[in-house]
Formats: C-alpha cells, structure tokens, sequence
C-alpha cells in the first residue's frame, strides 16, 4: 500500500482487494453474473455499475446530514434508481446493441446489495470525497471480478475476446474444440469459485 | 392451458431465475446455511412473487407501458422508463401491506415468515421476475403463473442448497475455498443438473 494513506485512498484501495465485494464481502453476486457470457457486455456492465455505485455514494453521503434516520432506506432507492434510470437512458441512446444484450440487468443494479451495502456502511458516516473514492474503489473491484470471468467464458467457450478470434484456426484443425459448457450458467458460478479460491490463497500469503 | 403449464414448468426448471439467471444470489448465499430459515425464505419468496408479478401487470399495462395511459385521455404517453423506481416502491409497499396483514390474520404465519418478509423487498428476485415479465410481453394469467414458477423454482433451490450445505459441514474442503468458493461451485454442479431438464418440451 502507497505510504500516504488519506482516508479516501484507504477507501479505494480496500474495495479493490482486501475488502473486495465480490470475493470478501460476498455481495452483490445476484444479478451481474448473467453477463459475464462475453467479455464487452462484462465490460459495459462493470462500467455501468461502478458509475452507479460511485454516483449514489457521493449523493448519499453529501446528504447525510439531511436523510432521516428512518426514513433512509426509502432515500437511497429513490437515489439509486434515479442513477440507474440514467445509466439506462444511456446505454440505450449511445450503445443500443449492449443495452439489449443486458436486458434487466441493468435495471437490478437497484437491487445489488452492494450499492445498498455500501451506502449504508460507508457513504452514510463518511464525507462525500471518500464516500465517492470508497464507491470507485468497490465498482472497480466488483468489474474486475466481471471481467476476469468474462475473460474466461468467452474465451475458453467461444474462442474470441472482445468478439475477434484469439485461438488460432491451426489449432482448431487439431483437433481442438470450443467447451460450449462454459457458455452456460453453472460455468459461471464454477468459475467464481476458483477465482474466489485463488484471491483468498494470495492475500494469505500476502499476510 | 399447454402455454401455461410450459411457463411454469420452464420457470421452475430450465429458466431457474437463480441458477440461471443468477437472482437472488445474496439471500441465497447469506441464509442458505440453515434448513429451517430456507424453508421459511423460499414460501415467503413464492408468498410475494404471486402477488408482486401480476400487481406489476397492471401497472405496467394501464399507467406506465406505451400508451397506457390512453383511458385517461392522454394518448402516445410513455412513461416506460419510470418502471425501475415503480416496480422497486410497488413491490416494498406490497411487502409492508402483506407483512400487516399476515400478523393481523393469523400471527402463527407471521412468527415463520415474519423476519424474512422486509429481507424480500431488495431481494434481486422479485424486481427480476417483474422485469422479466415486461420483457417477455406475458398476459396477467400468465404474469401470475410466471410469478408462482419463478417463486417455487427460487424456493427449490434454496432448500436444496440448505440440504447440500449441511452434509458439507463434515466435508474435508481446502482452507481457500471454504465457505463461498465451495458454495459457488455446488451451485454450478446444482445448475448443470437443473440444465437437463432443457430438453423437455410440452
């Protein structure tokens, strides 16, 4: 970790490894997953919900003074869906094709507990400026996660990254076949738990 | 009637909204360790999902869909992009109504269901099904059989995760994957065996 540790920097730094959503926190995994088939739409995803996330947070936590205490939950989904509305809108107007492929999945980020988990953990007790850094740092460490299964799937199942050829005809004519498996749902859920295996084996070490 | 019964079947089945779409993943993670409170979890999902969908329905088709809204004289409206932040209060102001009415009829139900209900209003599963349910253009009768199946296939896998977790507990499993990566990965062997079921046609 760099040497100055501001509390914003804290704050990145945890939600991209040590404390990451997906693989420590357990967070957060619902509906993402499903667009892990092909690396772009993974991408466009992880994007998408790190602005949410990020967006929400510096909201929320600008707000903090002035939410109710009982009445927050109400408050952040009335924020978080806002974001979302607007996310949606965008990726409709500028990116049709993607937007069709993600379907709902856009519209349950509302739902992700990760943007709930951290507006209540963090952007509710902190100032907007770390706030804002904790939910770039959470995103981030979210997509990631996104993308390396996206990477995998479409890689091992279709042979392509980013919809070019990587594998070489050559090796198809040895033989070699695509594992239509890893197109189908439960490669996903085997693919995050192998990944999840090898975060947790390397901050053992790290210790 | 056959159309029906296929919604179902394929909710259920090869549409798992968990294992194959990948909702209600945090829930299923977070209660799946206990057998009494999965049970519980899965009737209270079923419970809100009949009601939840088809609620939806109506307010999709007659205040938000395009040109809804034509019976109060304003046509071409479309307010389709309010359906996120309407579905999301919808479905919490039905889970508090639901809530206040089980512990009024009958408080029996309400001790079994009673902590799990507020848990369900930001369950991904619920808002899911509904969007689904505009997506795929379903009738009322079928948003309400949708709803059921989805419910019910939500709830079978839970338990059967819960049974599969406890047997778990005296299995030698390497330090790194204990706990998550362990679950994630009998949930894929789970959802391969749920994927069989694709070659049934009716």
């Amino acid at each position: 970790m760099a040497s100055k540790t501001t509390p914003a920097r804290q704050a990145f730094n945890q939600g991209l490894w040590s404390n990451n959503p997906i693989a420590v926190q357990v967070l957060g995994i619902c509906s993402a997953l499903a667009v892990t088939v092909q690396l772009r739409t993974a991408i466009v995803m992880a994007l998408a919900l790190t602005a949410v996330l990020a967006g929400s947070n510096l909201v929320i936590s600008a707000l903090r003074r002035l939410i109710p205490h009982n009445i927050r939950i109400i408050v952040e989904l009335c924020v978080i869906s806002t974001l979302v509305i607007i996310a949606d809108e965008l990726l409709r107007a500028f990116l049709y094709d993607i937007s069709k492929q993600l379907s709902v999945f856009v519209g349950l980020i509302i739902t992700n507990c990760i943007v709930m988990g951290r507006a209540e953990t963090y952007a509710l007790g902190n100032p907007p400026w770390p706030s804002f850094m904790d939910g770039l740092g959470n995103g981030l460490g979210y997509g990631m996660i996104l993308v390396a299964v996206a990477f995998f799937r479409e890689l091992m199942g279709a042979g392509n990254l980013l919809g070019f050829q990587v594998v070489p005809e050559a090796i198809y004519g040895a033989g070699y076949e695509d594992m239509g498996f890893m197109l189908l749902a439960p490669a996903a859920f085997i693919i995050i738990g192998l990944l999840v295996w090898v975060q947790r084996e390397l901050m053992e070490r790290r210790k | 009637m056959e159309n029906l019964v296929s919604i179902f079947v394929n909710s259920v089945f090869v549409g798992n909204i968990l294992l194959a779409y990948f909702l209600g993943m945090c829930s299923f993670l977070a209660v799946s360790n206990n057998m009494d409170t999965s049970v519980g979890l899965g009737i209270a999902v079923v419970f809100v999902l009949t009601i939840t969908t088809p609620v939806n329905w109506l307010v999709y088709r007659y205040l938000l869909g395009p040109g809804a809204l034509s019976w109060a004289g304003l046509e071409g409206v479309d307010l389709s992009f309010l359906k996120f932040i309407t579905f999301i209060a919808v479905i919490a102001a039905i889970v508090q109504v639901v809530e206040m009415i089980i512990d009024r009829v009958s408080p029996t139900l309400y001790n079994a269901l009673g902590v799990f209900l507020p848990l369900i209003a930001v369950n991904c599963a619920i808002l899911g099904t509904s969007l689904f349910m505009v997506e795929r253009d379903y009738t009322l009768i079928e948003s309400v059989v949708f709803g059921i199946g989805s419910g019910v296939g939500w709830a079978l896998a839970i338990v059967a995760m819960a049974a599969i977790r406890r047997k778990l507990r005296y299995a030698d499993v390497p330090r790194g994957l204990e706990g998550f990566g362990i679950t994630m990965i009998s949930t894929g062997l789970m959802a391969m065996a749920f994927m069989l079921f694709s070659g049934i046609t009716l």
